[in-house]
């Protein structure tokens, strides 16, 4: 098979032509820095060069990073490419240390991974999601009345993008309300790439696990109608989840849970205020919420980018490039969401856009097991927000945050 | 509790049992059965479909692994004789 390694229009352009057996220098990723939510055009030009380019992340191996739509969808829902076989390799990551416990549902391949997947997917079902929306509804009418009776601005991070989805997650997992400022210091923790050194982030780690595996045990003991006592009767009947893994998944549900949304929250309204005539579109008619959320989901770029690498388990032609056996690949979401090829003028916030697959929960086997409740809090976090603040605007200075896998506002001060 | 299906047909077994289908309305495209079952399903677009000829089929517990992950529960996995539902389980 011929290899395609050479671009037509190198990224630095100071390199000589490499032979089309080594893999031409990898430029340093992730891309996207700083404040704000811009794309950086490193991607526009991968995807219009060869979609597939090399990069190095601050530690690990040199990867391939697949930007275009077609690629990304190719390389996770591929059984050639391998999760669990990056832990036999120096896995690109952010951080010194190892990112993900190898025991992990992210760090598995089927059919390992499926059994634990069927097991937590009966019982995080859809059902179970939707039947907290009316919850919901109430929190964020509740969280919104709060505010007003306390002024006229608030720090819309602190006193509403993050207690919903922490109080969500927790009512989720059956985590008593008083416990939530705690787990949130915990999660922040585990998820920080700078902002604490690794014995912290362990330590983190470690806090978050005891407090879970007290609360299995007591489960375990009285159960209740919450998703750990789910879980623990899916192990129980069939013997299938062990203790450690049902402790990981606990865990997990709660990080992914809530730092995602949180700061999605905030990002979807600083989108929609540099676009006015979006927010009165959704005031007008919450009944356009759902696909908007579905459109702002795609427009944002909120991962940081360049976790979760696939390992090749032979070699694979991917978009005309040839990826070895042994090598890594990482996936752009955020510039697949963005392809021309795949979305038209995918540069423009369009609310009622059709058909819109974005690749931001995923793509294959570890398709974003709580889609669902991001969702379900996204739309119902935009619908109290146009109908009890429709004249929201900014008051004051929106700092972004650094040193974290995802982009978004740190503070945001609003009014309205 | 959830009835163990044998990974394959019971020995010798060529009896096509289960009938799957994809609810093209409710399947989001999320890649996951065609990850699990790429023998079965396929993404040509935005929504899954199960591969010409392989509709029916024995009995075959990861036809349910891949109904229950669906995330959009738009896997049905029927009892061809009966017409019972086996697949998302309960």
């Amino acid at each position: 098979m011929y290899v395609v390694y050479e671009r037509e229009t190198p990224l630095t352009s100071t390199t000589p032509p490499t032979p089309p057996t080594t893999p031409p220098d990898p430029v340093p990723y992730p891309f996207n820095k700083g404040p704000g939510l811009a794309m950086h055009e490193a991607y526009a030009r991968a995807r219009e060069s060869d979609g597939m380019i090399r990069v190095q992340m601050p530690y690990g191996e040199p990867a391939w990073l697949a930007t275009r739509y077609a690629d990304v969808r190719a390389v996770l829902s591929d059984h050639r490419f391998s999760r669990a076989a990056a832990q036999e390799h120096d896995e690109p990551r952010h951080t010194p240390g190892a990112g993900v416990e190898s025991d992990s549902i992210l760090s598995m391949d089927p059919p390992d991974h499926t059994r634990l997947r069927t097991l937590v997917s009966r019982a995080f079902t859809k059902q179970r999601v939707e039947q907290l929306r009316p919850w919901v509804r109430r929190l964020t009418g509740d969280l919104l009345a709060g505010l007003r009776a306390r002024g006229d601005t608030a720090d819309l991070v602190e006193d509403f993008a993050l207690p919903l989805p922490i109080a969500v997650i927790c009512e989720l997992l059956g985590v008593p309300a008083a416990d939530r400022p705690r787990f949130r210091e915990w999660s922040d923790g585990v998820l920080s790439t700078s902002r604490l050194t690794q014995e912290e982030q362990y330590a983190n780690m470690l806090a978050l696990r005891d407090y879970i595996t007290g609360h299995v045990a007591a489960r375990r003991l009285v159960p209740k109608d919450d998703l750990i006592s789910a879980l623990i009767a899916a192990r129980d009947a069939d013997d299938r989840l062990g203790e450690q893994e049902l402790v990981n998944l606990c865990v997990g549900i709660l990080i992914a849970g809530h730092e995602t949304t949180a700061s999605q929250i905030p990002n979807f309204v600083h989108v929609l205020l540099h676009h006015p005539e979006e927010w009165r579109s959704l005031r007008d008619d919450p009944g356009l919420i759902p696909a908007a959320v579905e459109e702002l989901t795609r427009f944002v770029p909120l991962i940081v980018g360049g976790a979760f690498a696939r390992y090749a388990t032979e070699d694979v032609e991917v978009g005309g490039v040839l990826v070895r056996e042994g090598e890594p690949v990482i996936v752009a979401t955020n510039a697949a969401n963005r392809d021309p090829a795949r979305f038209e003028d995918p540069e423009e916030l369009r609310l009622d856009r059709t058909a819109n697959q974005h690749v931001t929960f995923g793509h294959g086997v570890h398709h974003c097991l709580g889609a669902p409740l991001a969702r379900l809090e996204l739309q119902e976090a935009l619908r109290a927000l146009t109908a009890t603040m429709p004249g929201l605007r900014v008051a004051g200075e929106v700092v972004w945050k650094e040193g974290m896998l995802v982009r978004a506002p740190s503070r945001m001060t609003v009014g309205w | 509790m959830t009835a163990r299906v044998p990974a394959r047909g019971p020995e010798g077994c060529t009896d096509p049992a289960w009938h799957v289908e994809v609810d093209q309305d409710q399947c989001i495209g999320s890649g996951m059965c065609v990850a699990l079952l790429p023998k079965r399903f396929v993404l040509p677009g935005d929504a899954a479909r199960v591969l010409p000829g392989a509709a029916d089929g024995v009995p075959d517990e990861a036809l349910l692994d891949a109904a229950d992950s669906c995330p959009a529960l738009a896997i049905t996995v029927t009892d061809r004789a009966t017409g019972r539902i086996v697949g998302p389980r309960p």
